[in-house]
């Protein structure tokens, strides 16, 4: 494994493994990840992800900068960069169009194609969750096709509903929770991806794929009764 | 239980945070000057991660409904009980009935009230604190309101001996001292520091920055000179922590407080320590900063010595209530 130490602050310690925005990047992110949740190192406060880092916050009372580095090193010994890697599949169900997604005619205009061709674009993309961020379960996504990419709104709304689905630039992504934002609106899912009482509160997990699909706004509707397990 | 007659500009309960839930995205949270809020659980014998009440500038008025042990640290609002003046920093009796009003804000920027027994919430993820833009933790997920009526807990058996002694002695007549504010709020550097332009660099150290209006739970956005990078950079997001002070691309730096989000993608200059972050906390819009630098060790060694304090105070509580 290739990586640099950095401190963050006074009690954190950053892993960097790159600077791109890049697959094989993540999954290194994804393996020590993976450890720190299975071993819980005592002097560990938490750990947070991001594209190409994993930072540790530590606890100062029990470990020097120097300290926690040497414990990091011997830690990340332990992982076999080769380790087979189980990646997840979700399928998440959005209704495009219409209100609950008011900008899908606005994307279809500015990229020259009709609604229909979005919706399959969209759906046919296979996308990777590259890290949670920005707002409680807000996957980062990677992946999207650039013929539907489109620019953020001049002005962000106040109010953007939870399980909104929008376009900012290359970028796709969810909303988890009602937020303001600038994203263009192409649908809506009727999926919790954060749910704090659930015992594992996030749906996604960085290195998940993502797979979108077309529902009706009747099943769109219907999903909350139908999909209860899921949700609760 | 409690219950809240005015509610006051921001009034929320809050513990030490919510830690643990970052790599889903979930900010931390809890007290914005964990100094204030540990001391008056302290006082009061509870658990220094118990729930306390931040009040923001206009605190609160609040009504109990049994006889309470209290303690208010923080800024000081002007707390009273029957328009007379109550006295901060030491544990407090309020009796079954009696209001406790607070007024001006005479200085400091947020008051903390603390109750023996703590506060009858459910946690959330792990905590008590109030994370009002999901809707979570606290009290239904929200600041305080008038009419709400709030349960307290079970005291502990420290909280009952406290209690006793203040009811047959009165009210102490000693106080814990307050963090005294410094000329300084001290950083560390940060990891894109080298990334400014030299005279950036010297600008963070010699001028004066002032906190903008524009300044909440979030973060302290600052007005003053421009701090500019020797070259555009994209940065990919990644983690930020309570007191890192991102420069925003006009140049404007912003210290990220309780309610951060969890990653940012602003270059970082430098990271207040966590031993002057209670100094900041009880900054407001208006007031002045200037900046030292320490080294990282010196920034280590200051908050394990401020970890020394509070386990000697705690130590102390206990001994002088045996």
């Amino acid at each position: 494994m290739d990586y640099h130490l950095h401190p963050l602050g006074e009690r954190g310690i950053l892993i960097e493994f790159g600077s791109q925005i890049d697959p094989k990047i993540q999954q290194q992110v994804q393996l020590v990840s993976s450890f720190l949740e299975k071993n819980q190192p005592e002097w560990m406060i938490e750990y947070i992800p991001a594209f190409a880092t994993i930072t540790i916050l530590y606890r100062v009372t029990a470990f020097t900068y120097r300290e926690v580095c040497q414990e990091v090193v011997s830690l990340l010994e332990h992982i076999n960069p080769a380790s087979p890697h189980q990646q997840r599949v979700v399928q998440i169900p959005v209704c495009y169009g219409g209100e609950l997604g008011p900008d899908l005619d606005f994307v279809a205009t500015h990229n020259q194609l009709t609604v229909d061709e979005v919706i399959h674009k969209h759906t046919s993309g296979s996308y990777l969750v590259y890290m949670i961020g920005f707002a409680p379960g807000f996957p980062y996504l990677g992946g999207m096709s650039e013929k539907i990419a489109a620019p953020r709104k001049q002005s962000p709304r106040l109010r953007i509903p939870a399980g909104s689905v929008g376009i900012a630039g290359m970028q796709t992504g969810i909303y988890p929770i009602e937020t303001p934002g600038g994203w263009q609106l192409i649908g809506r899912t009727p999926v919790e991806l954060f749910q704090p009482n659930r015992e594992e509160p996030c749906l996604l997990k960085p290195g998940d794929r993502i797979h979108f699909y077309s529902i009706s706004l009747q099943e769109y509707h219907e999903w909350g009764q139908k999909h209860h397990d899921f949700n609760s | 239980m409690i219950s809240i007659l005015k509610p006051g500009l921001l009034t929320t309960i809050q513990d030490l945070g919510r830690y643990g839930y970052q790599k889903d995205g979930v900010v931390v949270g809890g007290a914005m000057d964990t100094y204030s809020h540990r001391v008056a659980n302290i006082l009061v014998g509870n658990d220094e991660n118990a729930p306390t009440i931040e009040m923001t500038l206009i605190g609160a008025t609040i009504q109990f409904s049994r006889d309470s042990l209290i303690a208010i640290t923080g800024g000081n609002l002007s707390p009273t009980i029957d328009n007379k003046r109550l006295p901060m920093w030491r544990p407090i009796l309020i009796r079954k009935n009696q209001i406790l009003r607070f007024g001006e804000c005479i200085d400091g920027c947020r008051s903390y009230l603390s109750l023996a027994g703590g506060i009858r919430i459910p946690k959330v993820l792990g905590s008590a604190s109030t994370y009002a833009h999901a809707k979570m933790g606290g009290w239904h997920g929200r600041p305080l309101e008038a009419g709400d009526q709030i349960p307290l807990g079970d005291l502990q058996e420290l909280s009952k001996k406290i209690m006793e002694e203040v009811h047959s002695e009165g009210n102490p007549k000693w106080s814990v001292p307050p963090r005294i504010a410094t000329p300084f709020i001290r950083v560390i550097k940060g990891r894109e520091f080298q990334a400014f332009t030299r005279e950036s660099q010297d600008l963070l150290f010699k001028s004066e920055f002032q906190i903008t209006p524009a300044s909440d739970r979030m973060g302290y956005r600052l007005s003053g000179p421009a701090l500019l990078l020797k070259d555009k950079k994209e940065m990919l997001s990644e983690a930020v922590d309570f007191g890192t002070i991102q420069v925003t691309s006009d140049g404007k730096p912003v210290i990220l407080l309780a309610d951060r989000q969890t990653t940012g993608g602003y270059p970082k200059i430098a990271h207040v320590i966590s031993a002057d972050l209670p100094i900041l906390a009880q900054m407001k819009p208006g007031d002045r900063i200037r900046f030292r630098e320490v080294a990282l060790e010196e920034a280590q060694a200051l908050l394990r010595e401020q970890e020394r304090y509070f386990s000697i105070l705690k130590r102390l509580i206990e001994l002088k209530f045996r």
